[in-house]
């Protein structure tokens, strides 16, 4: 059985938007998207002691594979990197449409995601890319198990629990409440760099330059600007009365 | 009047030196193990990548990973921090072949200089003294130095572990034989979390060293192996800030006098710099010796006050703070060195060992040309029919016969004529320099900086309040750190708790990260100390004052970039 | 062209953060709503109300359950039906898989995350806050259908008065992918009041409550509000209140519609936790706080005798 963990290597530290090309800066370090730690457990708590294959994927300049070697060290067995300088700036169609070019050539059984990306705050991928793929889809898994030719997911909605069942192949999205990451251990680390690391340019996809990047997006980020000020902020002394100052207040703002 | 060597942490060196433990088929070999990626320990495994690349046959020996180096930042550049106007001339030697300094990420140069005495409102331009004569030298983010340094090391076939903190020193048959690295995962009160994962005896023919500033294993092996120096180490606390600015600043700048207090009874001596790092960043940064005595000094603040100045106000209008960081510099120069820079197994490198000339204000060169060096002596070490021993005590030799002794024997009591004054302003001092250290003026007795009696003035009154646009406080600059350390690990620092009044007022505000608290009065004329460990950027300083610093868990404390 | 906007449904009611995607269609255009699941076409009439002119209405077996993927078949077909250019939701576990599964099926746009959506030089431009809120951008499409995800709460739900809707029964054709996921258990939620992560209101202490025992004020007023009860940094380290509930750097990142604060001081590790809130009142005794700068009520006085009061009040309120 073949598990695909989908990964993203996102800027650390204070983001900063380039106000060139409106998009986010992504010169600096870059770290593995800590929501996919989540995915690589994941996959790796799944695979045990057995030989089910764990692949790390992602999409992304050649720095990615620094975070992609994070899921080796963590206990991934191999990596696959799609990198071409004309990807970038893909939104979501783009993204979904690559990512998914990558995924069928796996041909994994499972494909796994983190609950979002920690830079763009998206939370969509999985959706997109399951219906490429033309898989089911399941999301904020909290509690996952594999049995037979198909995945029991336990997710959390706004009104409970729900179980759900989906034959294989199918695609999960994790929420971070399902595990705790392990570390990655010394010999772990030592040993990623011997692990297989592919890199695919989109040509070696078999996708057009067309279908990716921003002439394959379908949104564009127009301007960036100040968010608008935080409205009438007040600031009152108590005179006795500032519980019902409040209550006022949060009346007026139909919070209470 | 208290001293805080009187309430000495509950530490001892003894608890931090183990034989391996692990069973044999889960111990991790390496060749040659270098503790630390900063300037010393990459140099080491730079040269050592060179040497293994030019003799196949000694690389044959050395298994799997011929070279690692083990960091406890998240990768290395995260823990470094310095001015910094560096000497080229190591880095030309170690690099010399493959790279000119060109193309090494610096900021060019030094375009000029000046230095200034301060007063509050005043700024006295005087010639810059011999030491401080930086022509020739160049501009560079010691972080990022470390990041090409990185690179360069593992290009080299130098493997490099970052996340991995070196707890304890690995000594079979009274020789080092490696390290046993943190664990990771483990909670407030020390349980184990569910990912607990353990450390692991990292076992190695040669290990070095690198640790930096207040090195925690450094410390252990002095005190194991018996080699102490003449002098005990005593330290600088350095915090400095990397600013975007509207102006570029066309030279490089060194204060001394304001904000620190001249009269001997404070015993506050340091200055500070301000570097261009291109054109649209300048970084400023204030030194002070740990040797100071009013419990109520904070260099933080008075780095925050120092701002404050019209002439820095100007230089810094219209720009923007984007990093904060702070490091101790061991400034006890020549007399402090230890006695033997190696023991059996292992080679002491850089600021680890004290190499920093404080007049000049430079160590940068000294750690790499010392990382060099021990490679080469850790080279000859692992030859076919080499007496170690003898191998690495040629480290000794190298060093005594290097620029790295020279210059600090030029400059050796320097510090201690002027109080550890460490601009030297004086002709004295001049003529010390000028003489290359042939001027005697005897050696005057050098004392721990935690044994300084301690006053208590209301010095924290006068430190002006944060705006969050010139002025800061703490938090905010343990926030420009990247310090996101994990809250609920265990407390990595040894402290004793409960303290008269004016020691817990010495820690809490000496931190520059108020890791330390005055919590409540015992009744008994002591205070309890509160800690937050997860605000510590490792600078190091509480070890000097009375405390020890330990290192916590791999990949916390300070993401440092541009420092 | 009519705006189509995605309604859910729960417990034979209209969802309110759809409803108010849809009153603001409304007040761009015309705009038609589109419901899938049990009940759906009675509640057309209530579409009608906040604003939509034309229901779709889907009571297939197929999207009994509240799972995506067959409600992707069921606007694909109403948007091909109907000639949509623009589709709206309004955020939601469901809607959002919705949305990016249905950008995939049409090659169509989504922007996410948006708390706004106008009409400039006649074309539409969403507005998102992006970076923790500390930057706005203006997104926009190329090339239709164009979809858009608004954060929960962006718009109020307010009747515009509308009449009853022309209403059409939609009965897709689904793709054999999109009903393979099958329900086979559900747990309603505990009823232990919201998690941080879920709520809509958050009370927080912070040091300045002074001890332990008086995290009370803070779950009192928690529970008078029907909100969660958060912690900084602070008074977890001083074992006040457990680590699960601290919000910040390294804690939680949380925006609930209002955040209280009692005795927070507003240190920047804290504040990055907590400033998208909608809406932040703080009360400390300190007049120079940090948090002052960043909330919109801001108290100087003592906590210990404004909370009470407060969660005294605000019963009233609710009864």
């Amino acid at each position: 059985m073949k598990i695909a963990v989908c990964v993203k290597h996102v800027p650390e530290g204070p983001a900063h938007l380039d106000p060139s090309t409106k998009r986010l800066d992504r010169a600096g370090e870059g770290a593995l998207n800590h929501f996919d730690a989540n995915a690589v457990e994941e996959a790796l708590r799944l695979k045990g002691e057995s030989d089910i294959e764990v692949v790390a994927v992602s999409l992304g300049p050649q720095k990615a594979l620094d975070s992609l070697r994070k899921a080796l060290a963590m206990g991934a067995d191999r990596a696959l990197l799609v990198s071409d300088d004309a990807a970038a700036g893909s939104d979501l169609v783009a993204t979904s449409r690559l990512l998914a070019a990558a995924l069928e050539r796996e041909g994994a059984d499972l494909v796994l995601f983190g609950q979002q990306a920690s830079d763009a705050d998206g939370a969509v991928l999985w959706a997109a890319v399951a219906e490429r793929l033309g898989r089911p889809v399941v999301s904020q898994a909290m509690e996952l198990a594999v049995d037979g030719g198909s995945v029991r997911v336990k997710r959390q909605t706004e009104f409970g629990y729900d179980t759900l069942e989906a034959p294989l192949p199918a695609v999960v999205a994790v929420s971070d409440a399902i595990n705790e990451p392990r570390y990655p251990s010394l010999k772990g680390i030592m040993g990623a760099k011997k692990k297989p690391q592919d890199v695919l340019s989109l040509a070696g996809l078999g996708v057009d330059a067309g279908d990716v990047g921003e002439a394959g997006s379908r949104t564009t980020v127009l301007a960036l600007g100040e968010p608008p000020a935080r409205g009438d902020a007040r600031k009152i002394e108590d005179d006795g009365n500032a519980a019902q100052a409040i209550v006022d207040f949060l009346a007026e703002k139909r919070l209470v | 009047m208290s001293r805080a060597s009187n309430f000495p942490p509950p530490f001892s060196s003894a608890d931090y030196v183990t034989e391996p433990t692990d069973p044999a088929d889960e111990r991790i070999e390496v060749g040659v193990l270098v503790v630390g990626a900063g300037p010393a320990g990459l140099a080491c495994a730079i040269r050592l990548g060179q040497l293994i690349e030019q003799n196949p046959e000694v690389a044959e020996r050395l298994g799997d990973v011929p070279v690692a180096v083990i960091e406890k930042g998240k990768q290395p550049g995260s823990h470094l921090l310095s001015g910094a106007v560096v000497n080229p001339r190591a880095l030309r030697r170690l690099l010399g072949e493959r790279f000119r300094m060109e193309d090494l990420p610096s900021f060019g140069p030094v375009p000029g200089e000046s230095v200034y005495v301060l007063t509050r409102r005043a700024a006295l331009p005087i010639p810059p003294p011999p030491p401080m004569r930086n022509h020739g030298n160049w501009i560079f983010s010691l972080s990022q130095l470390g990041r090409f340094l990185g690179e360069r090391a593992e290009e080299g076939g130098a493997v490099i572990l970052p996340e991995t903190s070196a707890q304890k020193l690995l000594v079979s048959h009274g020789r080092v034989v490696g390290v046993r690295t943190g664990d990771k995962g483990r909670g407030r009160e020390g349980g184990e979390l569910g990912n607990f994962e353990a450390g692991s005896d990292l076992v190695a023919k040669v290990t070095v060293l690198a640790e930096g500033t207040q090195g925690h294993l450094t410390g252990v092996a002095i005190d194991r192996f018996g080699l102490r120096g003449e002098d005990p180490q005593v330290w600088e606390l350095g915090v400095k800030e990397v600013w975007k600015v509207a102006k570029p600043l066309d030279r490089i700048i060194h204060t001394m006098g304001w904000p620190l207090r001249a009269g001997g009874k404070y015993r506050e001596f340091g200055g500070s710099f301000i570097y261009p790092m291109g054109k649209d960043m300048v970084t400023i940064g204030l030194v002070v010796g740990l040797d100071y005595r009013d419990a109520s000094l904070s260099v933080h603040d008075l780095l925050q006050e120092l701002k404050t100045h019209p002439k820095i106000r100007k230089i810094l209008a219209g720009g923007e703070r984007v990093q904060w960081g702070a490091k101790t510099i061991p400034s006890g120069g020549f007399h402090a060195l230890p006695s033997r820079l190696h023991a059996p197994g292992l080679l002491l490198c850089g600021d680890g060992a004290g190499m920093v000339n404080i007049p000049r204000l430079k160590g940068v060169h000294y750690a790499i040309e010392s990382g060099r060096l021990a490679a080469e002596a850790a080279f000859r070490a692992l030859q076919r029919g080499a007496t170690p021993a003898t191998a690495l005590s040629s480290y000794d030799d190298a060093v005594r016969g290097s620029f790295i002794w020279d210059d600090l024997y030029e400059v050796r009591n320097m510090r201690q004529v002027f109080g550890r004054g460490f601009f030297v302003g004086g002709a004295l001092a001049s003529a010390m320099t000028m003489s290359k250290g042939r001027v005697e003026v005897g050696k005057l007795p050098a004392e721990p900086d935690a044994d300084q009696p301690l006053l208590v003035t209301d010095r924290d009154k006068s430190y002006p309040a944060p705006d969050g646009a010139l002025v800061f406080d703490k938090l905010s600059s343990v926030f420009a750190s990247g310090n996101k350390t994990r809250d609920d690990q265990p407390n990595h620092i040894r402290l004793e708790r409960r303290v008269p009044s004016d020691v817990a007022q010495l820690w809490a505000h000496m931190c520059p990260a108020q890791v330390y608290e005055v919590g409540a009065d015992e009744g008994d004329g002591t205070v309890r100390v509160e800690v937050a460990p997860s605000n510590c950027v490792q600078c190091g300083a509480i070890t000097a004052k009375g405390g020890r610093l330990t290192p916590p868990e791999g990949g916390s404390g300070p993401e440092y970039s541009l420092t | 062209m009519p705006t189509l906007v995605f309604l859910e449904h729960h417990g034979g009611e209209l969802q309110k953060g759809s409803l108010g995607v849809l009153a603001k269609a409304a007040s761009l255009g015309d705009a038609a709503a589109v419901i899938a699941g049990p009940g759906a076409s009675a509640l057309a009439g209530e579409a009608g109300r906040y604003g939509a002119a034309k229901v779709w209405a889907c009571e297939d077996e197929q999207v009994a359950q509240a799972v995506p993927q067959p409600r992707v078949d069921v606007l694909a077909q109403v948007v091909a039906d109907g000639g949509y250019d623009t589709v709206l939701f309004a955020n939601s576990v469901l809607a959002a898989d919705v949305a990016a599964g249905l950008a995939a099926r049409l090659d169509a746009g989504l922007n996410w995350d948006l708390t706004g959506i106008e009409f400039q030089d006649g074309e539409l431009v969403g507005k998102r806050p992006a970076l923790q809120d500390s930057v706005y951008a203006d997104v926009g499409w190329t090339g239709t259908p164009r979809l858009a995800l608004f954060r929960a709460g962006s718009f109020d739900a307010t009747p515009t008065g509308g009449g009853d809707p022309e209403t059409t029964g939609i009965s897709p054709a689904y793709r054999p992918y999109s009903t393979a996921v099958k329900l086979v258990g559900q747990d309603a939620e505990a009823a232990s009041g919201p998690s941080i992560e879920d709520a809509d209101v958050i009370v927080a202490g912070g040091r300045g409550l002074g001890a332990p025992e008086s995290f009370t004020l803070a779950e009192e007023l928690a529970k008078a509000l029907g909100g969660a009860v958060g912690a900084t940094r602070a008074v977890v380290d001083a074992g006040w209140y457990p680590y699960s509930a601290q919000i910040g750097q390294t804690g939680k990142t949380v925006s609930p519609k209002l955040y209280v604060a009692l005795g927070v001081s507003g240190a920047i590790q804290h504040k990055v936790g907590m400033q998208s809130s909608g809406t932040i009142v703080a009360i400390n005794k300190d007049p120079n706080a940090p948090i002052f700068e960043f909330s919109d009520l801001g108290v100087v006085g003592d906590v210990h005798e404004i909370a009470p009061k407060l969660t005294e009040l605000v019963r009233q309120r609710k009864r």
